[in-house]
């Protein structure tokens, strides 16, 4: 079967352990975690796990409910690309005295990056997009000397317009 | 204000007030605050000293499964917390409510290498159905309370509290808890209306059904339920080997028990059935055989109230979400009455070549080459009993000729290492089923190989006084793994003959009675003995080492594929 990379959301508790417990879900089947993003959603005292893996839709159902088993695992999606909006945020440290020889405001424009720091000795960009195109922002930077490159892992909200955990949590609040 | 108790003493009372009537372990360095609490025996919470922590948990496992209540069990931290895992990884596997309370070292030494401190619950997690550490003595009765309603509900589980020494001898309030409520877990799901009219439809219009029944019947407490439906839709049941005594092995529905070693009737019409409907059992890949081959005409109606079952191993056409007591139950009322003669006739056909074919030879007792043969060991003792006492066996040969030869007529009477299948289970198992049930018979079924493991627990019978019967069907080999050797390789016994020692005289060192059985002969005088005698008794039974159990569905076969000896595949008509 063909393998994709699919997007999962975990809803959990904020306690401590979530995160071993949930990896070890992966490795377990020897599953490589692509990106792994974690923080405080909107609702208080939860939070989200956005994270990436490549593998088959069969394997990731299945890794998705041994997640939702989890006690204190509120809830957890598996999605495609096509089901969501996702981004990630890239930095980019250059050379100042590059920046100021060469023609790179062009670049930095053309790719929607800004700059978030200029530095006598460096500066730094910052652009938001998809894995493709923070690659090509870099290839295009690398002629000037990247001195340290880092990128974050996905973050992503659902095209559909329910939330469908405030709608589990609604639902297990009134059968308490 | 109440007065401000040691987070010791809070424990104790936590655990009395979570019903807990006793408790096996060990103690040790970073326990100690609590067994000194202990020690004054305030609560009416009775501890067992095991002799080895593994002995511990599974005694607590043997406990909970014989009364379906939680099995407790306590330690210290480093080894003694280590020497759980195995048995914390048998109550995952085996739906077993297990609280297992850790000694840890003083929080400030955390993650320092301490003596006897070990990373317990990144340890426990993958083996746990929750796990947490305690650093605080207000917070000790609060988890403990979690602890208890996390292990003993939805698909029961093992449950690990890590008690830091702060937390053992801080003081606190100690406030009594209500049933938590966890909103990230549900329980007690309730089965949808239209799945269960879908299912009841299901069942209505087929022709050949067959009922599947796991240990969740008796988890759900779903015994009567499983009688009545069966009844009443006149469908055919067979179990698996969790499931067995789930409904009584002389019930005219049941057809016996599924699985590798299981019967040929339900498994051969797993493969005829049009209907399947799985209730309390997960299709483990020892009940299912190749699934690519299983239940091809069939549509399969999956009941658990653990969802990640679903579609795990055999895509299922219908799942209904919630215990095997409420589903059942819902669907009662919509089963219509009927009558499945022929197709519950065709159980019969094959249930007489097996009994011809495999069980006369077993039955026998006596073995050609010397020795006596499992299967009809088994019945006998089990005749003896009356057929209604808890069995409990090791794992291996024993097993499946314990769960084979066996009658059922109560539930909650076969307590048994299924999906870890573990060794060495066995005799601690029994302990704690016998202190769970003193008024039963509790018999053990074991191999010279598994006692050997948990050997050390003969000496919790002799302070305990506990009244287990061993059967130690004793061949001076490591049987099962001889039996795959001399089907599947060559005949070349690797490492499983065995020296062993003189298990009547080790039985005699604790102070218990025992018997050695050298022929057939002597078997049925020595049973009477057995069942005359008051206390624990060792039955050391001389086997045939060549006995091997069958049928057998061999592995990557399917279900209908099976061994009728080593030689010959069975050819249903």
């Amino acid at each position: 079967m063909e393998e994709q990379l699919f997007t999962i959301s975990v809803f959990t508790e904020n306690r401590v352990s979530l995160l071993h417990q949930i990896s070890m879900i992966f490795s377990r089947r020897c599953l490589n975690i692509e990106s792994l993003t974690v923080s405080a959603c909107s609702i208080e005292g939860v939070h989200k796990f956005t994270i990436t893996c490549r593998s088959t839709r069969p394997m990731m159902e299945h890794v998705v409910k041994q997640i939702e088993k989890r006690i204190d695992v509120i809830k957890a999606f598996l999605y495609t690309d096509e089901e969501i909006l996702f981004q990630e945020v890239a930095l980019y440290k250059v050379p100042t005295e590059n920046v100021v020889n060469m023609d790179i405001e062009e670049i930095v424009r053309k790719h929607g990056a800004r700059v978030l720091e200029i530095h006598p000795e460096y500066t730094v960009f910052e652009k938001t997009g998809h894995t493709l195109e923070i690659k090509e922002l870099y290839n295009h930077l690398k002629p000037f000397g990247i001195r340290q490159f880092v990128r974050s892992g996905r973050i992503a909200v659902t095209r559909s317009s329910r939330e469908l955990v405030d709608e589990f949590l609604e639902k297990r609040e009134k059968s308490k | 204000m109440e007065e401000k108790i040691t987070g010791s003493e809070i424990l104790i009372r936590a655990l009395a007030d979570n019903g807990v009537e006793c408790m096996f372990g060990y103690p040790g360095g970073q326990i100690m605050p609590v067994y000194d609490k202990l020690f004054e025996n305030q609560y009416g919470v009775k501890h067992y000293l095991a002799r080895h922590e593994q002995g511990a948990i599974h005694a607590a496992e043997g406990y909970a499964r014989a009364t379906g209540k939680t099995g407790v069990v306590i330690t210290t931290s480093g080894p003694g917390a280590m020497n759980l895992l195995t048995g914390l990884a048998d109550a995952l596997m085996d739906s077993t409510p297990v609280v297992a309370i850790s000694g840890q070292v003083g929080s400030a030494m955390l993650g320092k290498d301490a003596f006897q401190e070990s990373d317990v619950i990144s340890s426990v997690l993958p083996v746990t159905k929750w796990a947490l550490q305690v650093r605080r003595p207000e917070d000790i009765a609060p988890a403990l309370s979690r602890a208890f309603f996390i292990a003993n509900s939805g698909r029961p589980g093992p449950v690990v509290i890590d008690l830091a020494r702060d937390a053992q001898i801080g003081t606190a309030v100690y406030e009594k808890q209500t049933a938590p409520f966890i909103r990230s877990y549900d329980s007690d799901p309730e089965p949808r209306e239209e799945v269960i009219e879908e299912a009841a439809r299901l069942i209505n219009e087929s022709k050949r059904p067959l009922v599947l029944a796991g240990q969740g019947i008796m988890i759900a407490g779903a015994e009567k339920a499983l009688s009545d439906i069966v009844e009443k839709g006149d469908l055919p049941v067979a179990t698996t080997m969790l499931g067995l005594s789930s409904i009584p092995s002389d019930h005219p529905q049941y057809v016996g028990m599924l699985g590798m070693h299981g019967n040929l009737g339900p498994n051969i019409n797993t493969n005829r059935a049009d209907l399947i409907i799985a209730v309390g059992m997960r299709f483990d890949d020892r009940v299912t055989g190749d699934i690519k081959k299983y239940a091809p005409d069939a549509k399969i109606i999956h009941i658990d109230i653990d969802e990640s079952e679903f579609d795990k191993m055999i895509k299922c056409d219908l799942h209904v979400h919630s215990d095997a007591k409420k589903a059942l139950e819902a669907l009662f009322p919509l089963v219509e009455s009927k009558s499945h003669k022929d197709w519950l006739a065709s159980f019969d056909q094959h249930r007489r070549v097996e009994e011809e074919r495999v069980m006369a030879r077993e039955l026998a007792c006596e073995s050609p080459n010397g020795g006596m043969l499992m299967g009809g060991v088994v019945r006998k003792v089990c005749e003896a009993f009356g057929n209604d006492a808890v069995i409990v066996t090791d794992v291996g040969q024993n097993q499946m000729f314990a769960v084979k030869y066996s009658k059922f007529n109560k539930t909650r009477s076969l307590i048994s290492s299924g999906g870890l299948g573990t060794m060495g289970y066995g005799l601690p198992a029994a302990i704690g089923a016998k202190i769970g049930e003193p008024d039963r018979n509790v018999i053990l079924f074991c191999g010279d190989g598994g006692l050997q493991m948990t050997i050390e627990e003969l000496g919790m019978i002799m302070e305990y006084a506990v009244g287990v019967k061993i059967v130690l069907l004793n061949n001076n080999f490591l049987g099962n793994v001889r039996q795959w050797q001399h089907l599947f390789y060559k005949k070349r016994f690797s490492s499983t003959p065995m020296v062993n020692p003189d298990f009547k005289m080790i039985a005699n060192a604790y102070g218990i009675s025992a018997a050695d059985v050298q022929e057939t002969s002597q078997l049925d005088a020595a049973i009477e003995d057995m069942v005359r005698s008051k206390g624990a008794y060792l039955l050391n039974v001389n086997i045939d080492e060549t006995d091997m159990i069958f049928p057998m569905t061999p592995g990557g076969n399917g279900v209908d594929e099976i061994l009728l000896n080593e030689s010959e595949y069975y050819k249903p008509v």
